[in-house]
């Protein structure tokens, strides 16, 4: 397994999340939302799911992004990382606009 | 690589966990198939799944080559590899996300996804991507599986 499993992460939605639950959960829970296709790189992993990938910004200092495995399935964690906001917020293509739900 | 090599056409299985039986001798099938079609077959999955494979086929009679599911993404992602035929055995949610990211990252080649275990519509229904679909519940015994992955891929139906 990658690095993710290293760092200080929070568990938000447990393991069997669907990945649509996961996009559903970000989508509603975080003011600040970035979409990512599959394969974009973060915190040193290849982000795995059906585009496009929800990844939502807390206080420009975590993310929160859906991290699947191919036995477990997918969760949806939580990890600071005031570097990879900003990459993410130069590199993302498209951010959830205002009133979007 | 030779320059026969590079003119064969490659096909990448991609598998799941191991915990629904079926996977396994289909994905022996299935390379076996590819092969004995004259592809480069390439067979890719979490550590585990390749590890029972090498083990059930220990002088690499139908796998013959092999790449951590990780890697392998990594590698499509930077386009230091491509195939005409992907293949992905998908039994759960995540086997689903990881077809919809080979989608993605292989928009050219055809992608087959074979949905099996115990309630298999249910993923199906998750397909929101193109991509042809193989359905089919199936545990232990692989036979109707087999017919279906034969049909759609265009292979005579073995009688055995």
């Amino acid at each position: 397994m990658g690095c993710i499993e290293n760092l200080k992460y929070e568990m938000i939605l447990p393991l069997g999340a669907s990945f649509k639950e996961c996009r559903e959960y970000v989508e509603k829970n975080y003011p600040e939302v970035w979409y990512v296709e599959p394969g974009y790189k973060l915190f040193d992993e290849y982000i795995i799911g059906l585009p496009p990938i929800a990844l939502g910004i807390e206080n420009g200092e975590k993310i929160t992004f859906p991290y699947t495995k191919p036995c477990h399935g997918t969760y949806l964690l939580r990890i600071e990382g005031k570097e990879e906001v900003e990459r993410v917020r130069t590199t993302a293509k498209t951010k959830k606009q205002a009133g979007y739900r | 690589m030779t320059g026969t090599d590079e003119q064969k056409e490659k096909t990448i299985l991609v598998l799941g966990c191991p915990e629904v039986p079926v996977q396994q001798a289909l994905a022996l099938y299935v390379a076996n198939g590819f092969h004995e079609r004259g592809a480069e077959v390439l067979v890719t999955g979490n550590p585990s799944v390749l590890g029972l494979l090498k083990v059930s086929d220990p002088k690499g009679v139908y796998i013959q080559k092999t790449l951590v599911l990780e890697t392998c993404i990594g590698e499509l992602v930077e386009k230091k590899r491509d195939c005409d035929t992907c293949i992905v055995f998908a039994h759960n949610d995540a086997a689903i996300a990881y077809a919809a990211t080979l989608r993605h990252l292989l928009p050219k080649s055809r992608l087959v996804v074979v949905v099996f275990g115990k309630d298999p519509e249910p993923l199906a229904a998750e397909i929101n991507f193109p991509c042809e679909t193989i359905t089919e519940k199936a545990v232990h015994n692989p036979a109707q599986l087999k017919a279906k992955i034969n049909q759609v891929l265009g292979w005579a139906v073995s009688r055995t």
